[in-house]
């Protein structure tokens, strides 16, 4: 199959993108008391790491960090079958009336983040939860939004949005795939 | 459907050393779901799940059962102790009822060798064998290999000796189907009787003195002597066992280096294993234990999923 792609952010643009998203969660939460960053495994940890130490440089305090990983509690286990690997859930902190910040890499249909807040809801009750994705690319099956979007794209079902970066994939880019490729 | 691991987990013989790396790998993370304060993820949810013991068990059964609970399966424990009926018929029997109640899958413990295979060829349902006879219990064996992996870091050329009461083991066998295939190095020491006959087949080295297996070993996984089995005069006494093959403070001091100490439970103190080897800094006897847990949720949830070509697609990121 024939495929098109498209560099959406490349490196710099990338970069300030998610400073840009790092002012907005600051202003979300109107300064960085209570707050706890959780990224979703697995591109979601390392985009919560670079926002975390974002805000660390510009506001002078450490933000605790987490990272959650959904696989168990997808709603597809018996369809799709399991994940290869589960990757790792650490979160040390006590949730109770923090605010939360959930980064993931890609927002399309939602069910990820519905798991993520199943998840979340057995660690603690946070005072509020806020959404935070680098791409949102639309096609929603659930009634979830992101309070915080680093890049808005509409991208047809056949489209893919692939977020690299450098800790897994040796650069920061976003590319867009216009036509799924048979894998 | 069948999952990366086929219908059931019957024995390790026939997996590979990367079906038995999958099941490794995906037990690391499920170690941490114990340590939540609530310990449950709902990975398994509305999966039945029929714990089916025609043995004593109190460890094994238990440690299924958490396993099966922190997954969110509704669990059902059948305790079926010995019937007068033939055990052939008992078990097609068995099989026809629990199929007929639409259940998910079967854990089976049974003093039969092949007990689960006979089970798996007649359901649908999935299988996995909690020890049947003196075949094979391959959810220890995994555990067994989980716990050296925390410990050593990688498997290859680590040298394990399994030692005592190997004739009768179905641990034995599981441990060493799945440490070879894991490229460890595996001896065996016991009194010659409670060796297999054919024991040289499986490609294992061969002590006849526990000195010499201390001398020579990085693990020992001391098995326990099955006194219960002891009917043919396999040893003279406890007490001479002890003096020759016990496992003792004193003899794992000669050896002047760290050596694990692995034992499947229960144990017979002062038999096999002395107490202060038992709960000594080498021993790992616990952590065993809370792996076994672990170990247990990762092979339900192996199972229990779908298609494998489309967990393969899913490798690349749930959504894009």
């Amino acid at each position: 199959m024939p495929t098109d792609n498209t560099t959406v952010l490349d490196a710099r643009a990338m970069d300030r993108t998610l400073r840009r998203m790092a002012d907005d969660i600051i202003e979300l939460y109107d300064g960085t008391d209570r707050m706890v960053i959780v990224g979703i495994q697995r591109r979601g940890v390392q985009l919560a790491a670079r926002i975390a130490r974002i805000i660390e440089e510009s506001e002078g305090v450490a933000v605790p960090r987490g990272a959650l990983d959904i696989t168990l509690y997808r709603d597809d286990l018996q369809t799709v079958g399991p994940r290869p690997v589960v990757g790792p859930t650490d979160l040390p902190w006590n949730l109770e009336q923090r605010h939360v910040v959930l980064v993931d890499d890609v927002l399309y249909t939602g069910r990820t983040v519905r798991a993520a807040l199943d998840e979340l809801a057995d660690f603690g009750r946070p005072a509020r939860i806020a959404l935070a994705v680098l791409v949102d690319r639309g096609g929603r099956e659930l009634p979830i939004h992101a309070d915080v979007v680093g890049k808005t794209l509409d991208v047809s079902p056949t489209g893919r949005v692939d977020v690299m970066v450098k800790e897994v994939d040796g650069r920061d880019a976003v590319i867009l795939v216009a036509q799924e490729t048979a894998q | 459907m069948t999952s990366a691991l086929g219908k059931d987990l019957l024995a390790l013989e026939p997996l590979s050393s990367g079906q038995i790396r999958l099941i490794l790998d995906t037990a690391e993370p499920f170690k941490e779901i114990s340590e939540r304060a609530i310990k449950k993820v709902p990975a398994l949810r509305g999966q039945t799940i029929v714990n089916l013991f025609f043995e004593a068990s109190t460890r094994t059964r238990i440690s299924f059962e958490f396993a099966e609970k922190r997954l969110s399966a509704d669990t059902v424990n059948v305790a079926a102790s010995g019937s007068s009926v033939s055990k052939g018929e008992t078990l097609v029997d068995t099989a026809r009822n629990l199929e007929a109640m639409r259940i998910d899958m079967v854990v089976i413990r049974h003093s039969a060798s092949g007990a689960a295979q006979f089970l798996a060829e007649r359901i649908e349902s999935n299988v996995i064998n909690a020890g049947d006879g003196t075949h094979e219990h391959p959810t220890q064996g995994l555990l067994d290999l989980l716990t050296l992996r925390d410990h050593f870091g990688t498997l290859a050329g680590k040298r394990v000796c399994i030692c005592g009461d190997v004739l009768h083991s179905r641990v034995a066998r599981s441990n060493i189907w799945g440490l070879k295939k894991m490229g460890v190095e595996v001896a065996v020491c016991g009194p010659r009787s409670l060796l297999p006959n054919a024991i040289s087949e499986f490609g294992v080295t061969v002590f006849n003195r526990i000195e010499e297996a201390i001398e020579w070993a990085d693990a020992l996984n001391i098995l326990r002597l099955q006194l219960e089995r002891m009917t043919a005069g396999y040893i003279p006494s406890l007490r001479e066992y002890n003096r020759v093959f016990g496992v003792t403070r004193e003899r794992m001091d000669r050896a002047q280096r760290d050596i694990l100490i692995l034992h499947p439970g229960p144990m017979n103190r002062g038999v096999e294993i002395d107490s202060d080897v038992a709960d000594g800094d080498n021993s790992v006897i616990l952590e065993q234990v809370t792996n076994g847990v672990a170990i247990r949720m990762a092979v339900l949830y192996l199972l229990a999923g779908g298609r494998p070509e489309l967990a393969e697609a899913a490798k690349h990121g749930g959504e894009r």
